[in-house]
């Protein structure tokens, strides 16, 4: 399903991201670890096509499609779905008109009409009942305010609307409570399917006890330097991520 | 044939009008410049009582001594009064013209307002072959409000039908001295609105859709006096969401409310005049000068959407004299490219338990300047007196300025008052959050700004906040990116 080849990026001429390779197929969960500043919400937003990092060398593949080419909301349309490191605050959008706007323009991309008012509401309620989420909350202000974990449980509540091919959650255990981080993961849970790909971005094992992953991958210093099933996410955590930078250095 | 008695009358009475002493500026558009002559034939042609010809000669007097202001934050050419001509006949349906003939870039703009094909004629003054619609609403409009007894008509023929209401209201909360443009509208108004809702009486409509329909050009004079007698409501809506391509350059309308014991007046305003190319060449001047003045226990609440002119220049203010009466003011002013707004308000608290409220929203985007400029008065016997005001501004890239003037005056210790005002920037982040969800940039930035007027948009009537929320969307076009 994705397939990253190669991937150089860098911003303001720093290089950030320095020859990724990732073949991510349909109904797999890959997790992706690795010490602060290696790259990882790097990767996120270049695959997500943020406009700032600037793609130097390799390229981003979905389906067969390069995605050079394609905007932000393109790949939006086409299913990659980005649940935020730091979900941003949109002052007086409602979570409600934004997830109404967000479908709805998807739709429209894909030609179709506004959906109904009385079917939008119903997936809103059902959507937010999955992850417990109270309907006065949905009325409020698009994130702001929002507690932390509050934040993260509205962006998966947004990939629940939206229900992407390709979803990637950029550390989205952190901030939760432990009855939050199982509501959320379970709601993870349930959206997977066999037509559908989760990459994890986390530092901490515990969310993939949850969300268990297929692969496991170590990010260090713009480049994967190591890969392994859900054991090597174990011995992360025991080891911590010095032995990894050494043999990536030899 | 036969004429009548009464026929025969105003036979003659156009005929010495013809031939009269005035033949000479006669004609449809009057030569330009202003002088005593002129304004004598604006009134003569709008067949004027004499108490209003010397209104306005006295205008006229008072306006020859006065100083054009400099005090707002807007840089502009100053107009040379004595080129303008103050007088045109109502423009007519060219019937030669067609929405063939109109510049392109203006029928995309109405196709995304969802002006109907027959008002796109009529704001282009090409001919509309059958408004089957606005006349009839018209006809049934007009029958509802006469059963009530509320009179609403042209300010011109309001000096003719009710000379006393007129005579007793005009210039009483705008005098002719007030100010610079004030003085000049009050010598040269060619027309604009009468309302008049008697005791008791709640306006059962809006009286927005008549007034568009009806007035598509209202000229560069403007004059509104609308009043309120005790215990009654009215909901005004003043301008139309589509642009409007006037030619001239300088606009200077003065509105007067008047809400007596116990009345409201809730007065909405969409400004869209031409503002200008992206170069910043050609657009609208429009000083406006608005004031309402409230007896005990009424309420005045101005709620304004600016997106066009060149420049503004404009202050819709409250008198509150009367014990317990409220003012509001609601504003949403949008510049871009270079366009420069002064705008805000003047909330003067004279009577006992008087509250006002200031909410202003501005947006500025391009190489446009955004003033907010606002007078809290509290004066020695208000007691008790409240104001809350905020003021917020939000800026689309580095080129363009906020500014915020608030001036406060409290001459009574039992006075509160409370002023917020913040200031924030659309970031990339914003974009990029709405762009992963797959809302384009310019959706994006319409989302934004929606959500920071959103407090003053809920305060339009219902059908003019849709339209007013897609004007500001197609004012921003192509302010990023
Ligand atoms: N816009 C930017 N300008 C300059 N440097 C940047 C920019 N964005 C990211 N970087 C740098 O790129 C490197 C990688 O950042 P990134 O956010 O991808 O790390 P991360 O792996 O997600 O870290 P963490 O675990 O702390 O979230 C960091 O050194 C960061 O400072
Ligand atoms: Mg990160």
């Amino acid at each position: 399903m994705l397939k990253i080849n190669d991937l150089h990026a860098s911003v303001e001429d720093k290089e950030i991201l320095k020859g990724i390779n990732l073949e991510v197929n349909a109904g797999e969960v890959h997790a992706i670890m690795g010490p602060n500043g290696s790259g990882k919400s790097t990767l996120a937003s270049v695959i997500a096509g943020k406009e700032e990092f600037e793609v130097t060398k390799g390229n981003v593949v979905l389906d067969g499609e390069d995605l050079e080419d394609d905007a932000p909301e393109d790949r939006a349309h086409k299913g990659v779905f980005l649940s935020f490191q730091y979900p941003v605050e949109i002052p007086g959008v409602s979570v409600t008109n934004f997830m109404k706007t967000a479908i709805n323009e998807s739709r429209k991309a894909k030609g179709l009409e506004d959906m109904p008012a009385n079917q939008m509401l119903k997936l809103i309620r059902e959507k937010a009942e999955m992850l417990e989420i109270d309907r006065k909350f949905l009325s409020r202000s698009l994130n702001e305010g929002f507690s932390g974990g509050e934040k993260k449980r509205n962006e998966i509540f947004q990939m629940a609307m939206l229900e992407p091919k390709l979803a990637i959650l950029d550390e989205t255990d952190s901030g939760l409570d432990i009855d939050a981080l199982r509501i959320v993961a379970n709601g993870v849970n349930k959206l997977k399917s066999k037509d559908n790909a989760v990459i994890v971005i986390t530092h901490y094992q515990r969310l993939l006890e949850y969300i268990v992953p297929d692969f496991v991958h170590v990010l260090h210093n713009g480049k994967i330097v190591k890969s392994g099933g859900k054991e090597l996410a174990l011995e992360l955590e025991a080891k911590g991520y010095d032995w990894i930078k050494q043999e990536a250095t030899v | 044939m036969a004429y009548t008695e009464e026929e025969l009358k105003k036979e003659l009475e156009t005929k010495e009008y013809e031939y009269g002493f005035y033949t000479d500026i006669e004609s449809d558009t009057f030569p330009k410049g202003l002088n005593e002559d002129i304004v004598r034939a604006i009134s003569k042609k709008k067949n004027e009582p004499e108490w209003m010809t010397e209104w306005r000669l006295e205008a006229f007097r008072i306006w020859e001594k006065m100083e054009e202001p400099e005090w707002a934050n807007v840089n502009y050419e100053k107009p040379d009064f004595q080129s303008i001509s103050y007088y045109s006949a109502p423009k007519k349906a060219d019937p030669n013209k067609s929405l063939d003939d109109v510049d392109p870039e203006l029928l995309e703009m109405y196709r995304k307002l969802g002006i109907s094909v027959d008002e796109q004629k009529k704001l282009q003054n090409v001919a509309v072959d059958i408004v089957v619609d606005s006349v009839s609403v018209a006809t049934t409009f007009k029958k509802t409000l006469a059963e009530k007894g509320i009179i609403f008509m042209p300010i011109s023929e309001a000096i003719q039908e009710h000379p006393e209401l007129v005579k007793k209201y005009m210039g009483t909360v705008v005098p002719k001295t007030d100010n610079f443009y004030a003085a000049l509208n009050s010598a040269v108004f060619t027309d604009g609105s009468f309302c008049y809702i008697p005791k008791g009486v709640k306006c059962p409509m809006e009286l927005s859709t008549y007034f568009r329909i009806n007035e598509g050009g209202t000229g560069q004079f403007e004059r509104t006096l609308v009043i309120a007698d005790e215990s009654s409501y009215v909901s005004y809506l003043e301008g139309c969401t589509a642009p409007s391509r006037d030619e001239n350059q300088l606009h200077a309308a003065v509105v007067e409310l008047i809400a007596l014991d116990d009345a409201e007046i809730k007065y909405s305003t969409v400004q869209n005049w031409y503002p200008g190319n992206a170069e910043g060449k050609g657009g609208v001047y429009n000083f406006v000068t608005k004031r309402g003045i409230c007896e005990n226990n009424s309420k005045i609440s101005w709620t304004q959407v600016e997106t066009g002119s060149a420049v503004t220049w404009k202050y819709p203010s409250c008198i509150l004299k009367g014990n317990n009466s409220v003012g509001e003011f609601y504003s949403i002013a949008v510049t871009n490219n270079f366009q420069q707004a002064d705008t805000g308000t003047k909330m003067v608290h004279l009577g006992k338990n008087t509250k006002s409220t200031i909410i202003s929203k501005g947006i500025s985007a391009g190489k446009s300047q955004n003033s907010y400029r606002g007078l809290v008065h509290i004066g020695s016997r208000a007691e008790n007196a409240r104001n809350f005001s905020q003021c917020d501004s939000l800026l689309m890239g580095n080129e363009c300025g906020a500014h915020t003037f608030p001036y406060i005056e409290a001459k009574n210790k039992t006075a509160q008052i409370e002023h917020e005002a913040t200031t924030s920037k659309i970031g990339e982040d914003q974009i990029f959050y709405c762009n992963q969800r797959g809302i384009d940039t310019e959706k994006a930035i319409a989302l934004i700004v929606n959500g920071f007027s959103k407090e003053v948009l809920n305060k339009l009537p219902m059908e003019f906040a849709v339209e007013a929320q897609k004007l500001l969307e197609i004012s921003l076009e192509g302010s990023v990116g």
